[in-house]
């Protein structure tokens, strides 16, 4: 993350000296405007998540969770060894999850956030990412997805005579990628520090 | 099934919404305290992703207004035509949403419409584009939230997963298209 992320500034100031004058002016906005779009981004989310973070600990409370986090046990168990029974990361992966595959867009990052809150209190060294947050993580950014609504929408727009045919294709691929990224995660997998 | 998919995804959250709250009040849960108590929790959350949301919002606003982006993206479009591969089976206007995708979620979806309009929803370009689009995430934006929610600062080597999975989800939507849609 540090090589990556210096290497995007780097690259791009030293681009924009490249192109002279012009190019200083357009990154400076740049920066400004990344910077505002990131607070304000936060502050779109932060209703949503505070609402699903209530509601996920009524959902605890209430015996919901232990429910919701049983169903899927099996699977669970299989991806993210190490998560013990009825603990609550349990509930909100699975919860998580569910959101990812039908396209809950706002629901599914608030659920995921929990489901990292819950994982961190597994983790034995804060500051760096378990391995079940990498796993969890390796399922999250290649999007399982059953239902392609952005896109249908923004093809539907653009006058396609068929907006949702891409359906088809788009399931085939997510289930390559994050069949790619289960195995990706399991190869670069190392024990963590301290046992387990 | 599409038809049923689509009731279920409209009415998840509804469902969801009302039955914690009904089952929690039935069994004796101080369910408006209990709420209020988590979404505190959940505000602190959402304010203590900003500084990661801050750090990589600047790196790719700095990295796309200087034009480094377009010059990545075109010298891919001309990679790939030295390398051999045809128009007619990976567009090279495809390839600069590759790259775009797993770095910006609404500069993806920008170019996306952008493409759509000027090759046609309908056209190859279009359709690989539109399933590049839908069945990958962007990737650097989920890592950011993720890990800064939790204050996870050293990601191990979910980097390289995200990455090497999107990837394989652009092969797979170039093979897919012309599997399923093209007959080729």
């Amino acid at each position: 993350m540090n090589l990556v992320w210096t290497a995007l500034i780097v690259a791009g100031v030293g681009f924009a000296i490249v192109q002279g004058e012009t190019g200083g002016e357009r990154v400076t906005q740049g920066i400004v405007n990344g910077a505002k779009d990131a607070v304000s981004f936060a502050f779109g989310l932060l209703g949503i998540i505070a609402f699903w973070s209530g509601m996920m600990r009524v959902a605890e409370e209430a015996g919901v969770a232990r429910f919701v986090g049983r169903l899927l046990y099996p699977l669970i168990r299989l991806l993210f060894p190490g998560i013990p029974k009825d603990h609550p990361a349990n509930a909100s992966i699975t919860m998580a999850l569910t959101a990812n595959l039908l396209g809950l867009g706002n629901a599914s990052t608030p659920l995921g956030l929990k489901a990292m809150e819950d994982l961190a209190r597994l983790n034995r060294n804060p500051g760096v990412a378990s391995n079940a947050m990498c796993t969890f993580l390796a399922l999250t950014t290649s999007s399982l997805t059953l239902i392609p609504g952005t896109v249908i929408a923004v093809r539907a727009a653009a006058g396609s005579s068929s907006p949702a045919a891409i359906v088809g294709s788009t399931i085939a691929a997510t289930f390559v990628s994050t069949l790619v990224a289960i195995l990706v995660d399991r190869l670069l997998r190392r024990p963590e520090g301290g046992s387990r | 099934m599409m038809d049923a998919l689509k009731a279920l995804s409209s009415w998840a959250i509804p469902a969801a919404v009302a039955a914690i709250p009904l089952i929690g009040w039935l069994r004796g849960v101080r369910v408006y305290e209990v709420f209020c108590q988590g979404a505190k929790e959940g505000f602190r959350t959402a304010v203590a992703i900003i500084p990661y949301l801050i750090a990589m919002f600047v790196a790719i606003g700095v990295f796309r207004s200087s034009g480094a982006f377009d010059i990545l993206a075109e010298s891919l479009a001309r990679a790939s035509a030295l390398l051999g591969a045809h128009p007619e089976v990976l567009p090279p206007e495809v390839l600069p949403l590759a790259v775009l995708r797993p770095l910006s979620g609404s500069g993806a979806l920008g170019y996306l419409a952008e493409l759509l309009k000027e090759k046609g929803p309908d056209s190859l370009a279009g359709l690989i584009a539109s399933t590049m689009q839908g069945s990958t995430e962007t990737t650097f934006y989920i890592l950011t939230v993720y890990f800064g929610a939790v204050g996870v600062t050293r990601p191990r080597h979910s980097v390289a997963t995200g990455l090497l999975a999107d990837f394989a989800g652009f092969a797979a939507s170039v093979y897919f298209v012309h599997r399923l849609l093209i007959g080729g």
